[in-house]
């Protein structure tokens, strides 16, 4: 059994709240009492039946407003697979939170209306999972029981979207023609109502969606988090570098070199909790006690000597810009990338991405709440950067207020400059 | 190409060692709250995988209400006492003494408000810039869009407007003075994780987790342990029972539920087959508005 974390982003027009309502309470994660508090809420949808959007909306704002604003997470499991679903709102002034979930999510699930077709808020939605580098999309064509189940109408629409999908990054793109609200292809098939649909349903989809493969175990990356120094009797010279092997493999005996400083040596043991292991591996987090006597601190990332690591203080990035204040270039913050903070400064804006079409706009002079842009960054410190697109968990980072220390921004790494 | 396969259970937790070592990592002062309930419990335990051979960066911190089971106070003292680390009582009799505050009267009775007091004083007492807790994002509909790092002012307040977005692995635990940050490691776990978690580590618990002969009354429906702090009315009815404790708090606030579970099986099965959920089956303090959880985060709370 492992974890799938996807992300579902959309609004209760969509089918969004009726879908993951239809997931968690198929596999029996609604529990009676949290039932019965939305039943006497007495909120209905248009068909009549109970609102499951109650569910995820959990703040008191959002349930006056009907919407979703934030991020909530929502948790169900199969037999197969443990879900962390990141349910986030759809319309564009909540783009920053759609890009916040979408960070750690692996699968997103993209709803259209099969009586609408693809829509500009499809293509938002496709481009954000794929700026933010998600490896596997589900495209579920919702409603299919108001347009009769007709395969045609599913037909044309896979298409319409597959001419679009060529500008898209994701790796994998998957259709399923669904209706929420009937239960289609969600938890069970749809043998008696699309019988020319022979693919699997949605919850099959998501328990065989191969998402091991999704973490990188080529470059091995450790950034030091925290050194253990005991300085008891039985540990006198212990020294442990506690952090999470974010991608890579990690053994006794590899050989290693220390950034930035870049020193060589070679790992004396793999730990957890003081038990020796054979192999750590991305996502675990360990102790490694090196061969020799290095000075590191946290910050500092171990990597197998071999590796190419870029060391670089300036590179460009495409950034989410998350704060009602605009950022101008020129503007100074401080940039957090894994366990490492540094001041950095926003030298120049390249072009701002158009989200429904990804056409790039040139000649923009500030970067408004919600707009994702290329810019260049220039930093204080050397930072241990990897591209976004090669190294997801070494390509992101976020921005921070000087002064509010507010996380005003996220960034991922697209060219390095050496 | 490469393939390695981590379980869900060494998935999450390497998260949750992930999230206490960047408490270690970026803050002076931090502290974990520990409550002798089944989730502080479970953190105690990857704090031990998060920094043996040493020692813990932070201080076992309990706010006692006075109310709580005796089984979990024992239970809190071993354990602190095998670990080899600090603890720190705070109690919330003391609060109320000091500061003339009034009890809450009443059916409904509980010192869980007051523990938010105890609390914020124990936070300025020791200057703790981070507080780690055990609270799940699975337990109830604010605290699905709680983050993992959230930022307080110095009233304890949370501001859901305010909350930083929280992107990939990066926790951004930058505070200004008199802020702290609330933070919590198992987040993504639901109450079966949790249980799982604690059957693969074997980890002892107290013995309330499982099935035993108790004097309750009963009360809305609930079983509520019997005990002096409990307010009685005249018509109670007192019940002896076979129960035990889903989530561990407060005797005033937690029911308990019929079980014949003896052992973690049992009680892993028994949760499988529940059709109500953990809070909705053992806490009497969430019931009292449709949104009493995000309303009592908002005054400091946990």
């Amino acid at each position: 059994m492992d974890i799938l974390r996807f992300i579902t982003a959309g609004n209760v027009d969509d089918g969004k709240s009726t879908l993951i309502g239809r997931l968690l309470y198929d596999t029996k994660q609604i529990f009676a009492d949290q039932l019965e508090a939305i039943e006497s809420s007495g909120r209905v949808n248009e068909d009549g039946q109970v609102d499951l959007s109650l569910l995820t909306d959990g703040l008191k704002a959002e349930r006056e407003q009907g919407i979703t604003i934030d991020v909530a997470y929502k948790y169900f499991s199969t037999e197969r697979r443990k879900f962390i679903i990141a349910d986030a709102p759809g319309h564009i002034q909540y783009t920053r939170n759609m890009v916040t979930g979408a960070s750690n999510s692996n699968l997103s699930i993209i709803l259209v209306d099969a009586r609408k077709g693809v829509q500009e808020q499809t293509r938002r939605h496709s481009i954000i999972s794929s700026l933010l580098g998600i490896p596997h999309l589900v495209i579920c064509i919702n409603k299919m029981d108001l347009v009769g189940y007709d395969e045609e109408v599913y037909d044309r629409i896979v298409a319409d979207y597959r001419r679009f999908a060529r500008k898209l990054r994701a790796k994998e793109i998957t259709f399923i023609p669904v209706s929420a609200l009937k239960g289609d292809n969600i938890v069970d098939g749809s043998e008696l109502t699309m019988p020319w649909y022979k693919g699997p349903s949605l919850l099959e989809h998501l328990e065989q969606v191969p998402v091991s493969r999704d973490f990188n175990l080529e470059d091995a990356r450790f950034p030091v988090q925290y050194v253990i120094r005991p300085l008891t009797a039985e540990h006198h010279d212990y020294r442990g570098y506690a952090g999470k092997v974010i991608s890579g493999t990690y053994r006794a005996g590899d050989k290693v070199t220390v950034q930035p400083s870049g020193q060589a040596t070679t790992i004396k043991s793999v730990e957890l909790g003081g038990r020796v292991l054979e192999e750590a591996f991305a996502p675990m987090s360990v102790v490694l006690q090196l061969a020799d006597e290095v000075d590191i601190s946290r910050g500092d990332m171990i990597v197998k000597a071999a590796d190419g690591l870029e060391v670089a203080q300036e590179f460009e990035a495409e950034i989410c810009w998350m704060h009602h204040k605009a950022l101008k270039p020129g503007a100074k913050l401080l940039l957090r990338h894994n366990s490492t903070e540094t001041r950095c400064v926003v030298r120049n804006i390249d072009y701002k991405i158009d989200i429904n079409t990804l056409d790039h706009l040139e000649d923009v002079d500030q970067i408004q709440l919600n707009d994702i842009c290329r810019v260049q960054i220039k930093t204080a410190s050397p930072l241990l950067l990897d591209k976004y697109a090669d190294n997801r968990s070494n390509g992101g980072f976020i921005l921070v207020d000087e002064t509010s220390f507010a996380t005003v921004g996220a960034g991922m790494v697209a060219e390095v400059e050496y | 190409m490469t393939q390695r396969y981590l379980d869900y259970l060494d998935q999450l937790e390497a998260e949750a060692i992930h999230i206490m070592r960047e408490v270690a990592g970026q803050f002076e002062k931090p502290a974990l709250l520990f409550s002798g309930g089944k989730d502080s419990i479970t953190l105690v335990r990857l704090a031990e995988k998060a920094f043996r051979p040493g020692k813990f960066p932070f201080p076992l911190v309990h706010i006692d209400t006075g109310h709580n089971f005796p089984e979990a106070i024992r239970y809190r003292d071993e354990l602190a006492e095998r670990l080899g680390e600090k603890l720190i009582v705070r109690n919330v009799e003391e609060t109320i003494k000091r500061k003339n505050l009034s009890e809450p009267k009443g059916r409904y009775a509980s010192r869980n408000a007051l523990q938010t007091h105890t609390l914020l004083e124990t936070i300025e007492e020791f200057g703790f810039d981070a507080c780690i807790g055990g609270a799940r994002r699975d337990e109830e509909k604010a605290r699905a869009k709680e983050r993992i790092f959230s930022v307080r002012d110095e009233f304890g307040q949370w501001d859901p407007k305010r909350q930083r977005p929280e992107l990939w692995n990066i926790y951004n635990g930058r505070i200004s003075k008199g802020e702290n940050v609330r933070v919590f490691p198992i987040s993504n776990w639901t109450e079966l994780d949790v249980w799982n978690y604690i059957k693969r580590e074997e980890i002892a618990l107290p013995n309330i987790y499982y099935t035993h002969e108790r004097e309750c009354l009963v009360r809305d429906g609930k079983l509520m342990a019997w005990s002096d702090f409990i307010f009685q009315e005249p018509d109670d009815v007192v019940v002896t029972k076979q129960v035990r404790f889903r989530t561990v708090g407060d005797m005033t606030c937690t029911a308990a539920v019929e079980s014949i579970a003896h052992d973690i099986d049992g009680v892993i099965a028994e949760i499988l087959e529940s059709k109500i959920s953990e809070r909705g089956a053992t806490r009497i303090d969430d019931k009292l508005s449709e949104t009493a959880m995000e309303d009592r985060k908002k005054g400091g709370y946990f």
